[in-house]
């Protein structure tokens, strides 16, 4: 260490032509030539600056991208790069497939919508014999039967929703949470299977006699019960759908920031009166959301639906009588198809049937969405 | 207390004695559903039940080895399909997925999240059966494949996402290059999570039917080709509910207490591996 | 390892660092002699943490960062087209303020991740390295027993001694310390200054800390930072007891920051 002052060199004066040629060469060889010797300087000071700005060494970044930091990072790193792409490859199947899936279904379907045009959405006659095909009593099941499941699940998914959120002591929340989750992991046939041998039988003994007794005269309980059924497709469908909606409830319910619950209880209002006309309509969005969700998985429900709806191509109010639903014809009928136009006409009503149902969910992400923004709220409700 | 006062405060009871009971009435549906599946399929399970195939209609007897195998077969072939596409489509949402891919990715998944699945079996019938010309369990692992890649690749993001950024930068400053902090230290932190979301997805299809309805088919004899029909345990439940028989109807009731016994270990077992995580929450 | 000859290690020339168009760094040009301990002080926000990221190429990584400017690692330029930058980080470690032990990892893995990255290394030599490093993070004792138990069941100390264990692993030539202490109690708050004293033998050190008594008693040289500006740099009692620009002692003093 030499032992008197030793002051830093100013930095040389980059002549303004290097600058514009960025001539890393010429700067460092002059900038080297400076400092590259051995030395400790027992006070240093801050090198003078210039108005020149040296050449930058890191290029500014590209703004077409929306900056990402490390994701950014490419490298020079040939592994690095290669992640990347085998990442992107796989992650582009996904948008790939729905492309070829939509295109698939409007090439397929397009004999029969070429040949029925718009009517086929309100005709009612399915005659494969003839070769006409309508499919409005399948799509007037489809809504009917959601629209029956949705009756009878909402009050007991939101009460259940509500119940777990604000009412249930902590030892009892967790298990009844795991429970209404679990009848969501009961696969679609086990359902079918209860619903033929345990529910219509309940339904035929106990609900429809007092149902037709009190209500028989209204067009909604008219006719004979055979069993399956309008009501019963619409009920199974109902305890179907309420663990979805009931865990996106929760979830929405669980959102609302306890400053509301607060306010509404430091304003004297019963629990009940907190719940009912604070939390619940601060989250009203995102309810309406996890309704529709349910509605848009009642939508698609095929198996136990077609188990238990009677599978008879008919219209009619009363909901002891059989119906179709879209899913339950093309299950059925598929395999059965025996001409082109047959299975153009089971295409198109599959097509029918995505395009309602993706509008319906993608409906409910939106509300979703909006109450819980960035949130993973509803994600798990796949 | 004043009249108006202890209205209110009966109707808060009222009305939360109600949701209770609604509540109630929710949990019950399940009780009883499970409560008969084993009352009503505990008495068939016997080996031969296990180990045997199905017998020609009518007679007694017989077993669903067949559809317990295919099973297995149909779903560890979906498997083997959907889950490294799902966790690299997860991977890529979680590291790259900021732009406007990722947001395409992510759509199309919530899209086909909330396909109905039978829409995917003409999906996979078109594709697969018809340039074959026949059914195989094939088509029927891939339809399954195809519902389980956006389930997979969306938890699998969520779970990737929770790992702490200073984990990540840590690994950076050490010299690991951006592939390996990714692969070894992120995802490795994630493990755990990931495997639940997969355990959850496995447990999901295994018990689906309808895209198998015209994939693969079904099959009354035993078959472990995969090229050929095949049958599932979601498939002889279906054609033994809807059939004539009581023989059927008492199989079906024992398929479906099988069915759901493994649907529940699978789930119980994606909890048990939340349990065991570390680190990431 | 040699004591301090005099030698520059790291040193950067007008670096500038930016967040999209914001000069958070603002020119400076900075030495780091070898085996020497400098502390960078100066009130929060003032870009000491930027700067510190900036040695090892960590600052790019953050949304929007870039640089201009040079940084030579014993004469060579770290940000020059071609360089790669995880090569620049297996010669610059880093411990950054809240410690980071990788969790599914064991005591000794941990340790180990620096080694195992940067090739083959026979098991004999690894077990050597990691046991050296430990000795050195003076944390050997107290985990010798029980190497592969995992890394989060040690305390904050512990842990932050392992991370420095396993940023000097694989013996890098420059040593960051980014408010390393920031999360610890006293006890090991002390531990750590300790070892710093300790480390500057073999490597060359780097330390950004909120506390001018820490500074004090830790570093050879002390560099203050005021706004993304280099005020002063000099040898730590210097600078301490007889600062030269007004706005460093009125810091020392307290009158701000």
């Amino acid at each position: 260490m030499d032992g008197g002052a030793v002051t830093l060199l100013p930095l040389p004066n980059y002549p303004r032509t290097v600058i514009r040629l960025r001539g890393f060469l010429t700067v460092a060889v002059r900038y080297t030539a400076v400092t590259n010797r051995p030395y400790v300087s027992r006070s240093m000071t801050t090198v003078p600056t210039e108005r020149i700005t040296p050449p930058a060494t890191a290029p500014e970044p590209k703004r077409r991208w929306r900056l990402g930091g490390w994701r950014l990072l490419r490298g020079p790193n040939p592994a690095d790069r290669l992640y990347r792409v085998v990442l992107t490859g796989l992650a582009l199947v996904l948008p790939l497939l729905l492309v070829v899936l939509v295109a698939e279904l409007t090439v397929s379907a397009w004999p029969a919508v070429r040949r029925f045009g718009p009517a086929f959405l309100w005709t009612s006659v399915w005659d494969p014999v003839a070769e006409v095909y309508g499919a409005a009593p399948m799509i007037f099941g489809t809504l009917a039967s959601s629209l029956l499941a949705l009756l009878i699940a909402v009050p007991l998914a939101l009460g259940t929703a509500i119940f777990l959120t604000e009412f249930a002591p902590g030892w009892l929340r967790r298990p009844v949470a795991f429970l209404v989750e679990l009848l969501a992991a009961i696969p679609s046939v086990v359902y079918g299977l209860w619903g033929i041998f345990v529910l219509i039988p309940f339904l035929r003994s106990y609900v429809v006699p007092p149902l037709k007794a009190a209500l028989g005269w209204t067009p909604f309980f008219s006719g004979v019960f055979y069993g399956n059924s309008l009501l019963a497709g619409g009920i199974i469908l109902a305890i179907m759908i309420v663990p979805y909606i009931a865990a996106v409830g929760r979830e929405v319910l669980q959102a609302v920031p306890s400053s509301q619950r607060e306010a509404a209880v430091g304003m004297g209002a019963t629990r009940w009166e907190a719940v009912w006309t604070v939390i619940v309509p601060y989250g009203r969005a995102g309810l309406i959301g996890a309704v529709i969700l349910g509605l848009g998985r009642a939508l698609g429900e095929t198996m136990a639906v077609t188990m238990l709806i009677g599978n008879r191509h008919d219209i009619g109010l009363s909901v002891l009588q059989p119906a179709y639903t879209m899913a339950a014809a093309i299950a059925n009928e598929f395999t059965e198809a025996t001409t082109d136009l047959y299975l153009a006409a089971l295409f198109e009503v599959g097509l029918v049937l995505f395009v309602i149902t993706v509008t319906v969910n993608a409906l409910a992400r939106l509300l979703i969405w909006r109450v819980a923004r960035g949130t993973a709220v509803g994600s798990r409700a796949l | 207390m004043s009249a108006r006062r202890l209205r209110r405060r009966v109707a808060s009871a009222l009305m939360t004695g109600l949701v209770g009971i609604l509540s109630f009435v929710a949990v019950l549906a399940l009780v009883l559903i499970l409560g008969d599946l084993m009352a009503k399929g505990a008495s068939s399970l016997d080996w031969s039940f296990f180990t045997k195939n199905p017998v020609p209609a009518g007679e007694t007897g017989g077993g669903v080895a067949n559809a317990i195998v295919g099973t297995g077969i149909i779903v560890g072939l979906a498997a083997l399909i959907g889950l490294p596409v799902g966790i690299g489509t997860g991977l890529y949402l979680a590291e790259y997925g900021a732009g406007r891919l990722g947001w395409l990715v992510r759509f199309v998944a919530d899209v086909l999240n909330g396909t109905p699945s039978i829409v995917i079996g003409i999906f996979a019938w078109t594709w697969l059966v018809k340039p074959m010309g026949h059914f195989s369990a094939l088509a029927g692992g891939v339809a399954l494949a195809v519902l389980m890649v956006p389930m997979v690749a969306r938890t699998t993001e969520e779970m990737v996402r929770l790992v702490p950024h200073s984990l990540r930068e840590a690994a950076l400053a050490l010299g690991y290059p951006h592939w390996r902090t990714s692969l070894r230290i992120v995802a490795r932190t994630a493990l755990s999570g990931i495997v639940t979301g997969c355990l959850v997805a496995v447990a999901r299809i295994a018990g689906e039917t309808a895209p198998l309805l015209f994939t693969a088919l079904g099959n009354l004899n035993f078959s472990t080709s995969v090229t050929q029909p095949m049958q599932t345990l979601s498939l002889q439940i279906y054609v033994y509910a809807t059939g004539p028989f009581d023989e059927w109807h008492r199989l079906a009731w024992a398929a479906a207490l099988v069915l759901m016994g493994l649907v529940l270990v699978l789930s119980l077992l994606a909890r048990w591996a939340t349990r065991q995580r570390y680190g990431a929450r | 390892m040699a004591p301090a000859d005099g030698r520059v290690v790291l040193e950067t020339a007008r670096l500038t660092a930016l967040f999209h168009r914001r000069a958070v760094v603002k020119e400076v040009s900075l030495l780091f002699p070898s085996h020497t301990v400098t502390a960078i002080i100066g009130p929060s926000g003032c870009g000491k943490s930027t700067f510190l990221r900036c040695l090892n190429r960590m600052h790019e990584l953050s949304e929007g960062g870039w640089v201009t400017g040079r940084v030579l690692l014993d004469g060579a330029d770290i940000y020059e087209s071609g360089v790669d930058p995880v090569q620049v980080r297996r010669r610059v470690g880093m411990v950054f303020q809240r410690p980071t032990p990788f969790p599914t990892m064991s005591v000794h893995d941990n340790v180990a991740a620096g080694l195992r990255v940067n090739g083959r290394m026979s098991r004999a030599d690894v077990e050597a390295a990691v046991e050296r490093a430990l000795r050195q993070a003076a944390l050997w004792d107290e985990v010798k027993d029980r190497l592969h138990a995992s890394a989060i069941a040690l305390s904050g100390g512990q842990q932050q001694r392992l991370c420095i264990a396993r940023a000097i692993a694989p013996a890098p030539d420059v040593l960051l310390l980014d408010e390393p202490t920031a999360s610890l109690d006293p006890a090991g708050t002390q531990r750590i200054e300790e070892l710093c004293h300790e480390l500057k033998r073999s490597y060359t050190i780097a330390i950004v800390t909120h506390n001018l008594q820490q500074a004090g008693r830790v570093s050879d040289y002390t560099a203050f930072f005021y706004l993304g500006e280099l005020i002063e740099v000099g040898r730590t009692e210097d600078l301490f007891t007889k600062p030269k620009v007004e706005r460093t002692e009125e810091y020392l003093t307290g009158r701000f920051g």
